[in-house]
């Protein structure tokens, strides 16, 4: 009898503000342990917190974006718990009313559909900040920087059926999120961290028991942890045993997962609202403002590429991944308007992998969109061919110069004057009496040979198209 | 002379005829040969306080009066300050400094007041009798043997004893109205939400505000317009809370056409028999005054004290987790490892009270119990706030006993939590309920003061001094203090 999987995913999203969730404090990662704290997030006595308005907008997006209902008013929550990382000793979060309900986000199918798959809540809370025991003897080292910087929890249901669509959504919820300019989805920098809720089941019959996966930071180990823990309750259940309801932590380093603590030392949080801060309170308007404010989303964007521009699903979808390209793209059409597919190709395979290659964002490319458009005009009106405009282009990454000039410099212009062309073609035929003649006697494939030789002699610069007909012709004899 | 009001010192201030150093010095002199007798203030730093009278007769020379200039003000050990150590009276936060001044120390620092020490209080407020100090009971004034009241009891007996003629307190469940009964001083405790809790020592958030503690309505007035009005950092302080004309209030001369709510809850078997016939005597003068005193019924009372005592532990025990030893505060020798830190700790830096009321707030709060306590607490809440909000459909406003009895003795209740606790069965509600409430002496009963509550509609703090200074003016309970201390400091 087969067994069937039932995943369902929590995730903890840093909301990018530039000022922490409850006070002024700067977000930014990697200062000095300690140096972005005040009394608020260090808990100091009688200290009391004031919401980010920021944050509570970008959760709002978050779950316009998918599709879900935003509480007029919700209600903040009291998490109890002693740790030394934790200065009040409870995490401010929402668990009665969170801000955002019931949405959902759809992913791919293997058969070219796609399957729905339930988003139960967004609530906010707060971040802890970081304990280090590593490589400390017998004390342990605390930086508060991190606490109280604004999180979203985004909490799904029980919705996915395999390690793979566990995968699918949370990548797809992680495009999302950067699309939105709501987080930095940075998964080094904690600032997207997953548990996952695992439990095996005979299909048809109820829930079985589940294990919880902690805060696991990379797809590959989120999917190795959840193959694994399928694997290891299957094990159980044959073997005639039961799964208990536990937390486990991923050890990626073993490839093995090891119980945190069981049901039973399982923390009573103690929930209850937090009188320090009133109900949040948000106005239909608002909501309709930030709604009115939304960017296209991915899916709506890759579409639109396609039927618009008549991109391939590809290059679509390359193009949609973030809304950063996807905004670069449209600023490259509309100062290359000639040819959409043509700046599609140079964005996504020229000047995307030269940017990766040299470790840079686009944000931070060399070359601007007006730039290249200029570049690829050129293409357009076969002034310089495919060849010699990768070899401008890796000139435009070192310098500020534009394509006219590099081509005017470099004399890169394409020769297109059939005269000219005939008279290279003619010397190489002259050159290479044998292979005319095999060429004639039917090796078709000769043809390649000689549209090198061509472009050899041209020094690149020929017109590809035009020795292409102009060799047909003339070797035809 | 040393029983001089707030506006009797501004007077001579403003002729001329004294300085706020000389104030401040004749305060000084009181408070140390007074002070071993009632332990009203646990940590004085004399030479800070007349460093500030120094820089308010300065300012005054220089810019003029600011609304408080150059009065000498105390405040209880609960409000954060930058100068000196705040220890909100327990062992826990032995050591601590804050860095930061509460938001109404600030509105007091730029009213130009000066500030003097920290005042005696229950250990995070929580007590009504000043016993559960880490620094020991304050006393009573009128009868040294006897509670000053609590928690505020420091600020109480300060004033009471005219070691300084005004004090800050906060109010829970009737810190500032209890001991200002039991010492018979006049207190005021502000609607919540009127006064920021910004840099308070939270025990119950969603009950604590601050407010003063006074020799008469007026100098009540005049400080709650100082450390009152919206504060962007307390989310809980209201930005659009009805302004008041807090002087003007003060003026009153009679009670015309005042419908005063006796409500039958407050007045009730097992009360003190002289402490009810110095509210019921209180209440016909009102009458003489021109009042109509109508019988109300507030049906929900009996279960305020029951619903606060689970409410008030429970956000207390939340609030309290931030003494954990980590960052500030006393720590225990040599730690074993993470949880005997924790334990050991706040076993040692806290009191038994304290602890008492963390572990009830654990409690009520712990899955399985909430909704039998802590949501049912809240449902009661609702209810008493209910009763207010239509008793005051008839009347414009409240009058009971503050106390149902007056100052009892020291290790009288300790053995006796629920006793203790009874005491504020009349203040209580006031603060589930958000409420303004004073207490205004009216009486005595066995020689000890007994305590006049009013209570208002929220942000009706107009309403509330208006009918306190008519009866003030109509009658001489506040000029009644303790022979003992009836004299200047260098005569004792």
């Amino acid at each position: 009898m087969s067994w069937e999987t039932v995943i369902g995913l929590e995730v903890h999203c840093q909301v990018n503000t530039d000022t922490k969730a409850f006070c002024g404090c700067s977000t930014v990662f990697g200062a000095e342990p300690n140096t972005q704290t005040c009394p608020v997030c260090l808990g100091m006595p009688g200290q009391l917190p004031v919401l980010n308005t920021v944050a509570v907008d970008k959760t709002i997006l978050t779950g316009l974006a998918i599709n879900a209902h935003i509480n007029l008013e919700s209600k903040f929550d009291r998490k109890n718990y002693f740790y030394p990382d934790l200065p009040k000793g409870y995490q401010i979060t929402q668990f009665t009313v969170p801000i955002v309900e019931g949405g959902y986000i759809d992913i791919p199918t293997k058969d070219g559909g796609e399957k729905r798959l339930g988003v139960t809540r967004i609530h906010m809370e707060e971040d802890a900040g970081k304990s280090m025991h590593e490589g400390l003897d017998a004390v342990s080292h605390i930086d508060l920087n991190r606490s109280g910087v604004p999180l979203m929890e985004i909490v799904s249901e029980p919705d996915m059926r395999s390690a793979d669509e566990a995968i699918a959504y949370l990548k797809q919820l992680h495009q999302l999120i950067r699309f939105l300019g709501v987080s930095g989805g940075d998964m080094e920098k904690g600032q997207f961290r997953c548990d996952a809720n695992v439990s095996v089941r005979r299909p048809g019959e109820p829930f079985g028991t589940r294990t919880e996966m902690k805060n696991m930071n990379s797809f590959r180990f989120i999917k190795q942890a959840i193959e694994f823990e399928v694997v290891r309750q299957i094990e159980i259940i044959e073997d005639g045993g039961e799964v208990i309801q536990e937390s486990r932590l991923w050890d990626s380093v073993k490839s093995e997962s090891r119980s945190m603590r069981s049901k039973e030392e399982a923390h009573d949080y103690r929930y209850f609202p937090e009188p320090d801060l009133p109900p949040l309170r948000v106005s239909q308007q608002e909501v309709d403002a930030i709604k009115a404010g939304m960017p296209e989303l991915p899916g709506e964007l890759r579409k639109r590429f396609e039927t618009e521009y008549g991109l391939s699903s590809y290059d679509a979808d390359v193009l949609s991944q973030t809304r950063e390209i996807s905004v670069w793209y449209e600023s490259l059409v509309a100062a290359h308007p000639a040819d959409p597919k043509r700046c599609a190709n140079w964005l996504a395979n020229e000047l995307l992998g030269r940017l990766k290659e040299a470790g840079k964002d686009l944000a931070d490319s060399p070359v601007s969109a007006k730039r290249l458009a200029g570049l690829l005009d050129r293409v357009g009106d076969n002034t310089i061919n495919g060849k010699s405009a990768k070899d401008i282009l890796d000139d435009m990454m070192e310098s500020d110069d534009d394509a006219d000039a590099i081509i005017e410099a470099k004399g890169l212009k394409q020769v297109s004057d059939t005269g000219a062309i005939d008279t290279i073609i003619l010397e190489v035929m002259a050159a290479n009496p044998d292979q005319v003649a095999g060429y004639r006697g039917g090796k078709d494939k000769l043809m390649g040979f000689f549209v090198g030789q061509v472009m050899k002699a041209s020094r690149g610069k020929a017109n590809p198209g035009m020795v292409n007909q102009r060799l047909a012709e003339l070797l035809k004899g | 002379m040393p029983f001089s009001s707030l506006s009797d010192i501004q007077n001579r201030l403003n002729n001329g005829e004294t300085t706020a150093v000389e104030i401040a010095q004749l305060y000084l002199d009181r408070i140390a040969a007074f002070n071993s007798t009632l332990n009203a203030f646990v940590h004085l730093d004399a030479n800070h306080v007349l460093a500030q009278a120094a820089a308010s007769d300065a300012y005054r020379k220089e810019h003029g009066a600011r609304a408080l200039e150059g009065l000498p003000i105390a405040v209880k050990d609960i409000f954060c300050t930058q100068d000196g150590p705040t220890r909100c009276c327990s062992n826990i936060l032995e050591g601590f400094e804050a860095p930061y001044d509460a938001h109404v120390i600030t509105k007091l620092k730029e009213a130009g007041a000066v500030l003097v020490g920290k005042t005696n209080m229950d250990e995070f407020a929580m007590g009504s009798s000043n016993e559960t100090s880490a620094f020991g009971p304050c006393r009573n004034p009128w009868d040294t043997e006897r509670i000053p009241g609590g928690s505020s009891g420091g600020s109480a007996a300060s004033v009471a004893a005219a070691l300084t003629p005004a004090a800050l307190g906060t109010d829970t469940g009737g810190s500032i109205r209890q001991p200002a009964a039991l010492t018979g001083i006049t207190g005021l405790k502000p609607t919540y939400g009127r006064v920021s809790r910004r840099g308070i020592i939270a025990f119950a958030s969603s009950l604590d505000q601050a407010g003063p503690m006074a020799g008469n309505v007026k100098d009540c007035a005049m400080i709650t317009a100082a450390i009152s009005g919206h504060d962007a950092g307390d989310a809980t302080s209201v930005s659009d809370a009805p302004a008041i004309d807090w002087l003007a209030a003060c003026e009153a001369q009679d009670m015309k056409g005042l419908k005063i709510g006796k409500p039958k809850e407050y007045f009730v078997d097992g009360m003190d028999a002289e402490v009810r016939q110095s509210v019921e005597a209180a209440l016909q003068k009102c009458e003489e005054l021109g009042a109509e005193i109508i019988d109300i019924s507030l049906p929900n009372t009996e279960h305020a004290v029951a619903a606060y005592y689970v409410i008030a532990p429970s956000e207390a025990s939340a609030n309290l987790s931030r003494y954990d030893s980590v960052r500030f505060g006393h720590r225990c020798d040599n730690p074993e490892d993470l949880l005997d830190m924790y334990t050991r700790s706040r076993d040692e830096g806290f009191g038994s009270e304290v602890k008492r009321r963390i572990l009830t707030g654990a409690f009520t709060l712990s899955s399985g119990y909430y909704d039998a306590y802590y949501l049912k607490a809240q449902k009661v809440r609702t209810l008493i706030q209910q009763d207010f909000i239509q008793a005051f459909e008839q009347v414009d406003v409240i009058a009971t006993p503050t106390s149902p009895i007056p100052a009892f003795k020291l290790g009288e209740k300790t053995d006796d939590p629920l006793t203790m606790y009874l005491s504020d069965i009349f203040t209580i509600a006031v603060n589930l309920a958000g409420l303004p409430g004073l207490s205004q002496p009216c009486g005595f009963a066995s020689n000890l003061p007994v305590g006049l509550q009013w209570i208002g509609p929220a942000w009706h703090e107009d309403t509330v001094l208006a009918a306190a200074a008519a009866y003030e003016g109509a009658t001489d309970w506040s000029n009644q203090h303790p022979a003992e201390f009836n004299m200047n400091g260098g005569e004792s």
